[in-house]
């Protein structure tokens, strides 16, 4: 369960809802471009610890077969997840 | 039907307890307290089944009220005057997220200088909120006006939060011999409360969200419909109400011998009782007068006083309020409504009853003579010492 | 609870908060801790302005905005609602700012605990109004500069302490309160478990920094809100059936002066400045350890 994006982006007048009360989760748009640098998972450094996946204010790392694997429509480049890795598994590369 | 004696506030107090609420949250502020001590007892006694909620202010008690419509509960809550302005900021919450709340609100000047006395300055300057705006005669009517405000305001064509009016002590603490409906026809009445617009479980919503320039105007235009919507609806009540209660109500206002009628005074709430009087007195030395009562101020019952007043030869508003550095908010409506409908004739504004001013037998027989004699646009009634 | 104990669910996603955003991160573990039946309620402020722009709504659980002071009324509302309509399997949980908290917003909330309504209620406090742009609010701590409490050479940012408010919650007689930091992110979580198990009303009062606010780097709000517990500013503890519990002791507080230096909204603080600070850290201490249990 999580909000995802969603094919219908635009609402015109008959699309307006009633009331203000829409579907939960319905997302139109993603935050990659706030990115400046973004965090990489170094794979044989990741054994799976999950404190990335703990303190991510976004929500966008999971943690899949022991790794940590990035949504990279929603990361927005903080790098919390960097600066918590104990073993130095992830690290800040410029966008280009 | 059981005929009782019993106050207004007590009246409408059996009317919410008949629409079964499932959530009361109200503040005491006299002189609308005596309906939430009436409520509470009821769900003491177990003669209503409703969560009571002891807020710490009417801003909460409307709040909460919210609260409770998000998730698809009925709910009611009362008020008067201080506590209408207090809780303003939540007015426009209501009924611009479409809760169908419905507020009873007694009539009362707001401070300054402090009054509990009746005007109606403090519901008419939350005109704007978004909210039906109702006002009663008399304890029946108020009674009645609880049971159909929860029909009117569910309905899925308006949605919006139902405000009724009871002028304050003159009507919220006056005994009448009320008709107090069975619970099995109010239930035949009032269906049980169902909505798409809650917080559900089974399909969760996101709500009382922002909306930026692009959508904002959209649900606002629509919130409009709904009040227009309410016009329809609210004749549609009436005549569910009077086919099971065999009580019949005229809509947005009603009209007393306006027909031939070549002076006729507009007013709301519980004074229209004494101007009928006088109507008929002058009536019976040879004046062709009448009276237009207002039931609604909102949805505006434009259409409806053009009919009325169509063949006048001039008309007063009479009006417990006054926008102060222009004239009764009411009046303004009025000669809107005339003006939309190419009426051209003399209309005056006569504010009376401000902070409980008695408005006198002499004080109508002389709106009347003003009314068919000219006067200044905006009048104070029985103002002494002015210029 | 660890990290392995969370769902993999994610409630509050694709919002549009700032990197580093600590407040963005205490409602997204809290609201992993309570599950998809949690009947969330914001008001107006930074969580609700970044989560609920229509049509990008970022709650995957019903989620409301409320009016800026009707968090815990409207939290009751819903409770009430939901139990009138025979609902038993939910959680009505607020998140309110510090602001929305202990000043607009602390009328409401101690009627709702007054009542000893069944809801959950989730301070993040990042210590000023952030959504507007940083003004000073009841919980701004002593020497923070803010754009309303600016440092100049008469006044050196804010004049006044932070408002106790776990321990106003608390002398309710509330049915459990808490402090957690989310640099003790297991201790938040727990603490937010332990909530959803007790009846009655809870208040748990999370320290989540703005690194707008703060003056540092976006990276560092986790480690900011560790090395905050770290050197006595603040303390993680707990209150319930009348009593208080510390439930982190540091053997020796890290220097303040470091803590304060790191962040743009103390750096004109002078030795004295600081030495107050210390003072007054050093008087709560004493009495935390002299009455609380331990």
């Amino acid at each position: 369960m999580k909000p995802y994006l969603r094919e219908k982006k635009n609402f015109g007048f008959s699309d307006i809802p009633e009331s203000t009360s829409f579907e939960a989760g319905y997302l139109v748009s993603v935050n990659s471009g706030w990115r400046s640098i973004r965090p990489v998972v170094n794979m044989e450094k990741c054994v799976g610890c999950m404190q990335c996946y703990l303190y991510c204010p976004d929500g966008v790392i999971s943690v899949e077969n022991k790794k940590a694997v990035i949504d990279y429509n929603f990361c927005k480049g903080c790098g919390i997840c960097h600066k918590i890795c104990k073993l130095n598994a992830i690290e800040m590369e410029a966008e280009r | 039907m059981a005929k009782k004696f019993l106050s207004g506030d007590e009246a409408f107090a059996e009317g919410v307890r008949l629409a079964r609420p499932q959530v009361i949250s109200a503040y005491p502020i006299t002189p609308q307290t005596i309906v939430v001590e009436r409520l509470s007892e009821m769900v003491e006694n177990g003669s209503l089944k409703s969560e009571f909620i002891h807020v710490e202010s009417e801003h909460s008690a409307l709040s909460c009220a919210i609260g409770a419509s998000a998730v698809g509960a009925r709910a009611f809550t009362a008020t008067s005057s201080q506590g209408l302005l207090y809780m303003a900021e939540c007015l426009p919450y209501a009924s611009g997220g479409r809760f169908p709340i419905v507020m009873m609100n007694a009539n009362r000047s707001t401070a300054l200088p402090w009054n509990i006395y009746g005007d109606q300055r403090d519901s008419i300057s939350q005109l704007d909120s978004g909210w039906i705006q109702a006002y009663a005669e008399n304890a029946q009517e108020g009674l009645d006006f609880a049971l159909m405000s929860y029909y009117i305001a569910e309905h899925k064509d308006v949605s919006t939060p139902f405000m009724v009016n009871l002028d304050g002590f003159v009507l919220t603490h006056t005994y009448e011999t009320v008709d107090i409906p069975i619970q099995e026809l109010a239930d035949k009445f009032l269906p049980p409360y169902e909505t798409d617009n809650k917080l559900d479980l089974e399909n969760p919503k996101n709500m009382a969200f922002s909306a930026g320039p692009e959508h904002n105007y959209i649900f606002k235009y629509k919130e409009h419909k709904a009040l227009l919507n309410a016009k329809k609806i609210i004749k549609d009540a009436e005549k569910r109400f009077a086919d099971i209660f065999g009580r019949k109500y005229t809509g947005l206002l009603e009209t007393y011998r306006t027909e031939d009628a070549d002076y006729i005074l507009i007013t709301l709430g519980s004074i229209a009782g004494l101007c009928r009087e006088i109507a008929d007195k002058l009536r019976a030395k040879g004046k062709k007068t009448g009276v237009v009562r207002l039931r609604y101020l909102r949805p505006f019952p434009t259409e409806e006083i053009v009919t009325a007043v169509k063949n006048a030869k001039a008309v007063g508003v009479l009006e417990k309020d006054i926008s102060f550095g222009s004239e009764g908010t009411v009046f303004t409506n009025v000669n809107s409504a005339l003006f939309q409908g190419g009426i051209v004739i003399p209309s005056y504004n006569f504010i009376g009853g401000l902070g409980g001013k008695n408005i006198s037998h002499e004080d109508i027989e002389n709106i009347f003579y003003l009314i068919e004699n000219g006067a200044e646009r905006v009048n104070f009634v029985g103002i002494e010492g002015g210029d | 609870m660890t990290a392995k104990d969370l769902s993999k669910d994610e409630f509050f996603y694709g919002h549009k908060a700032c990197a580093g955003c600590g407040g963005s991160l205490a409602v997204r573990n809290a609201l992993k801790v309570i599950g998809k039946n949690a009947f969330a309620v914001l008001p107006a402020g930074c969580m609700s302005a970044v989560g609920f722009n229509f049509p990008q709504l970022c709650f995957a659980n019903n989620a409301i905005i409320s009016t800026f002071a009707g968090t815990a009324s409207m939290l009751t509302g819903i409770e009430a609602g939901l139990r009138a309509k025979g609902i038993t399997d939910f959680t009505s949980v607020g998140f309110a700012g510090d602001g929305g908290t202990a000043d607009i917003g602390i009328q409401a909330l101690s009627g709702t605990i007054d009542r000893n309504d069944n809801i959950l209620y989730i301070c993040y406090d990042n210590e000023a109004y952030m959504n507007t742009g940083i003004q000073k609010s009841g919980l701004t701590p002593f020497g923070a500069k803010t754009t309303t409490t600016p440092a100049g050479k008469n006044i050196h940012g804010n004049i006044r302490p932070k408002k106790n408010m776990f321990e106003i919650v608390s002398a309710h007689n509330i049915a459990y309160s808490a402090t957690a930091s989310i640099g003790y992110m297991e201790d938040f979580m727990n603490k937010v478990k332990k909530a959803c198990g007790i009846s009655g009303t809870k208040y748990i009062h999370v320290i989540a920094p703005c690194p707008t606010g703060w003056g540092i780097p976006v990276s560092d709000t986790v480690e900011i809100s560790r090395e905050i517990v770290d050197c006595g500013l603040w303390y993680l503890a707990e209150y319930e059936n009348g009593e208080f519990t510390l439930n982190h002791d540091p053997k020796e507080f890290t220097d303040i002066a470091e803590y304060l230096k790191k962040q743009s909204r103390f750096r004109h603080l002078t030795d004295e400045d600081i030495q107050i600070i210390i003072k007054s850290r050093d008087a709560k201490w004493e009495k935390i350890r002299r009455d609380w249990r331990r």
